[in-house]
């Protein structure tokens, strides 16, 4: 089954909301709790990123018995510099995101922690196209 | 571990909702204004003492699995942030003692570190 939400850029008060809405379906579905977890701060971290950083953006997942695809589009300034992205600390989060208790530079990184997939697409001014898969068959060990 | 009941007696706490959980058990204690370090943790029965009184603490712990909040410094929690923890399971205890004394009077009482 597939299902998406767009995510509005800037609105602070909704960050979550999505992520919220795919707990729910994926308890419904009955995937073991680990997993749930793994998924939603995997996919929470994107929406923050999205809010943060993008002019607005769409979260769609998709379930199948195998997996469950996470795929997180934004249109924005892209990210220019991947590399530096993915370390831990690296951040150009504004004051205000980080007075909100985030922007400390771990979202990258603790969204490939928790994939069991990560691919990251993106073009400076233009967009980020995040795809995380997270495997059914086995917790992911760590 | 530790029954919030217990957490609440040893921080000279209140809750403000989810009172249902008094009997439910934490086994460790992480605190942090960061919500960013909150999401990289793994374990499980974590309480959350924090001073970040916002409707980004209630998310985060709701994401986390998190069942349990601690605001220090008699930060308030606005009726958006009670309505999401009601939903969510998530009980919010406030204490006026300082991140610090909360974290010392629970660390003695057995609650364990996760680093």
């Amino acid at each position: 089954m597939q299902t998406s939400f767009p995510v509005a850029a800037g609105d602070f008060t909704k960050a979550g909301a999505a992520s919220s809405e795919i707990k729910r379906m994926l308890k419904q579905l009955g995937i073991p709790q680990k997993t749930i977890k793994r998924i939603v701060v995997a996919l929470f971290e994107a929406e923050v990123n999205v809010i943060a950083h993008s002019y607005g953006g769409d979260i769609s997942c998709d379930v199948t018995p195998q997996q469950v695809e996470i795929r997180v589009i934004d249109k924005g300034p892209g990210i220019p510099d991947l590399n530096l992205a993915m370390k831990e600390g690296w951040s150009t989060a504004s004051e205000e995101v980080r007075e909100m208790g985030y922007g400390a530079g771990m979202g990258l990184p603790n969204i490939k922690k928790n994939a069991d997939l990560l691919e990251i697409h993106t073009a400076a001014n233009d967009h980020t196209d995040i795809r995380m898969t997270f495997f059914l068959d086995g917790d992911k060990e760590q | 571990m530790m029954k919030l009941s217990e957490v609440i007696e040893a921080i000279d706490g209140q809750a403000l909702c989810c009172k249902d959980l008094l009997d439910k058990e934490v086994k460790f204690g992480f605190s942090s204004d960061l919500m960013s370090d909150v999401l990289t943790l793994r374990d499980d029965d974590i309480l959350l003492i924090t001073g970040l009184a916002n409707i980004q603490s209630i998310r985060t712990a709701e994401l986390s699995d998190i069942n349990a909040i601690v605001l220090v410094r008699n930060k308030a929690a606005n009726q958006a942030m009670i309505d999401m923890a009601t939903d969510s399971d998530i009980m919010i205890i406030t204490t006026k003692y300082s991140m610090f004394k909360t974290s010392g009077l629970l660390f003695d009482k057995g609650l364990s570190p996760i680093y």
